[in-house]
């Protein structure tokens, strides 16, 4: 298994009394809400962090995407990681985002893509995303389009990738006379291309098909979401007539360590709390506007009882395994079974969230590094595999 | 008056279509929540009308086909209808994105219009007047703002749509409506570019306390179609033909009369 370091880089200054005037951290929170002067600290705190788990020995940094809002303040990720891939030396840059479907020229992503894949001599990892609702709020891109543009937006950046150029592209969103991206992918054909998604089967069909074997990324769902779409994965891929390998399996869950169960439940306990009930606030209209899932998943949020909207605790999230938290031993346990149980290979932990101060969130990566991840190195040491996303595939 | 609920194929859409009544063919085109009712309004037109009410395609019981993208799209898709019916001398009336589509029709080919009459209509911008953004209105938020007598919205409200058929129905029209209305937001920005083309006698009808389309677009249209009237309903909201009812056949029927010398 390969251990990830994943930032949202969320604007912690934010004053946690909006919501007695705004009903969302997202779209329609005024960015008077945002101080400059504390923004420029966040970002170079949050860069550092990232740093950091370089020097600490993760496998692989993690930036994200989201747009006007305090949720996380990564709009454009590739500065994120361009400012990344020069200050770090051996962990994958990760980019999840990009949210292609918001675009109007998705060759921007080929072309960022390719610059930080040549730059830094082939650690880019590539995510394609559809984005979340409220993206299309935030940009007026059509949610009824979303499917169509994404996937025509990856087929032109694929192709823009491993097919000479130029060429032409004749598509229903998309026409270009002239493709013809320079810099070429520095890892050939292309960089490992990662899927997150909060759990589609329509989105696992097409990741696991094997002419793309992409890993499938699991974000912030209860384990027991995790275990299905996992096996789900794996059983169509098996329906194709292959097995995927833990390369094609990702998750992505906020955590906490520290010296005891209960000094990290209560030092993480108000910060995981300010990241579910005030950074992820939104109605369901934001974070659904229509089209943007089909007919059929619609109408399957619509009779669960959704849990958007009301108030969840550091124990509601921590039963569901949503929020991994606890002693270093505890960890070890929970991620051991976890893994062995649902056969994932890449991990990706959320070690700042919410308003996690810097000094926790530095406390919380070295416990990490140093008790959790040797051991489960040593325990999930998995048959070596080629780079995740079947590079070539 | 009975009316008959069928079923017809056009442009290659399963399209459902409710008729009754006769006399001078009447179409109505629905708006974002669909037609999925014999309304009392169609049933007192119906007495002296023969009133056509199809869904939409992409609405209520009406495929979605897959060359539907645009509003222009509907457009032709409804003088596709006018020809699949033989109809002539039709008088449109087309209630917010249904009016949009009527002047989108209009402005393609009026020959067979005897009238046109926008409710509340979709489709142009006036630069500062932003309409308000529905796609965030919370259900209980939608039916408050389509109505002036909140005690209408009350009665909505105690009866959401309960069944799958109905909820199901209830996010197709959503989806449709962000399909043709996303971006640019419930306009096409050539639409008023060519509104002097429509040369059929044009009435434009608006509530005054319309939360959904501000009643500034109602003088608006009436100034780009040559030679339209507009007329304001007062204490009502963006559905005239719910909320004033009488009137609202009155004003349609007299116009149609009116049109008809």
């Amino acid at each position: 298994m390969k251990f990830y370091f994943m930032h949202l880089m969320p604007y912690a200054d934010l004053d946690p009394d909006y919501d007695q005037k705004y009903n969302s951290a997202w779209i329609t929170l005024p960015n008077s809400y945002y101080d400059p002067e504390k923004g420029h600290v966040l970002y170079n705190r949050y860069l550092d962090e990232l740093e950091y788990a370089d020097q600490l020995g993760f496998d692989g940094v993690c930036v994200n995407e989201h747009h006007q809002n305090a949720y996380g303040l990564m709009p454009i990720p590739a500065v994120t990681a361009g400012a990344l891939s020069r200050r770090t030396r051996n962990v994958k840059i990760a980019v999840l985002g990009r949210a292609l479907p918001l675009l109007n020229n998705p060759l921007v992503v080929a072309e960022e893509f390719t610059m930080l894949d040549n730059i830094t001599g082939g650690r880019l990892i590539a995510g394609f995303v559809r984005g979340i609702g409220a993206e299309y709020h935030a940009w007026g891109v059509n949610p009824a389009e979303s499917h169509g543009r994404f996937h025509e937006a990856h087929d032109l950046i694929v192709k823009a990738w491993t097919e000479p150029g130029p060429f032409t592209f004749e598509g229903k969103y998309y026409d270009f006379e002239y493709v013809n991206t320079w810099p070429r992918p520095y890892q050939q054909p292309r960089p490992p291309i990662w899927i997150p998604s909060q759990g589609s089967s329509e989105t696992i069909d097409w990741a696991s098909h094997p002419s793309r074997k992409y890993t499938y990324l699991q974000t912030f769902t209860p384990v027991s979401m995790l275990a299905k779409y996992m096996k789900m994965y794996k059983e169509v891929a098996e329906g194709h007539g292959y097995e995927a390998t833990e390369d094609q399996l990702g998750w992505s869950v906020p955590l906490y360590v520290a010296e005891t169960d209960e000094i990290a439940r209560r030092e993480a306990q108000p910060h995981i709390e300010a990241f579910l009930n005030k950074f992820l606030r939104m109605p369901k209209e934001m974070l659904l506007p229509p089209g943007y899932l089909s007919l059929k998943s619609m109408m399957g949020v619509m009779k669960a009882k959704s849990s958007i909207g009301s108030k969840q605790t550091i124990d509601s999230v921590m039963e569901k395994g949503m929020f991994i938290c606890g002693s270093p031993a505890t960890v070890r346990e929970k991620l051991e079974q976890y893994q062995k149980e649902i056969g994932f290979g890449h991990l990706l932990t959320l070690l700042q969230f919410g308003t996690l101060p810097a000094e926790l969130t530095r406390k919380n990566m070295e416990i990490y590094a140093k008790e959790v991840m040797p051991y489960l190195r040593d325990k999930t040491a998995a048959p070596a595999t080629a780079a995740a996303g079947g590079a070539g595939g | 008056m009975p009316f008959r609920d069928t079923t017809e194929t056009i442009a290659g859409c399963k399209t459902r279509i409710m008729r009754g009544g006769s006399g001078a063919p009447l179409l109505f085109l629905h708006g974002a929540n669909g037609a999925a009712h014999w309304l009392p309004f169609m049933e007192a037109l119906s007495e002296r009308y023969d009133v056509i009410v199809p869904e939409h395609p992409g609405f209520g019981a009406s495929d979605m086909p897959d060359w539907l993208d645009n509003i222009g799209d509907l457009a032709f898709f409804y003088l596709d209808v006018i020809d699949h019916f033989g109809l002539d001398r039709v008088n449109v009336v087309g209630q917010s994105i249904g009016g949009w589509v009527a002047a989108e029709m209009a402005t393609r080919n009026d020959s067979k219009l005897a009238s046109l009459i926008l409710v509340a209509a979709a489709g142009i911008r006036i630069v500062g007047v932003r309409k308000p953004d529905m796609f965030l209105w919370s259900p209980e938020e939608t039916v408050r703002n389509l109505f002036h007598d909140q005690s209408l919205a009350e009665k909505a409200l105690a009866n959401p749509p309960s069944t799958d058929e109905e909820q199901m129905v209830m996010l197709k029209n959503r989806l449709t409506t962000a399909k043709l209305g996303w971006q640019p937001r419930l306009y096409n920005p050539d639409l008023e570019k060519w509104l002097h083309r429509i040369s059929v006698p044009t009435l434009i009808l608006w509530g005054d306390n319309d939360k959904v389309i501000q009643p500034e677009y109602g003088p608006a249209w009436a100034d780009r179609i040559p030679g339209a009237r507009l007329q304001t309903f007062a204490e009502c909201g963006h559905l005239p033909h719910v909320e004033k009812a009488d009137d609202y056949v009155a004003s349609v029927s007299s116009f149609i009369e009116e049109s008809a010398r």
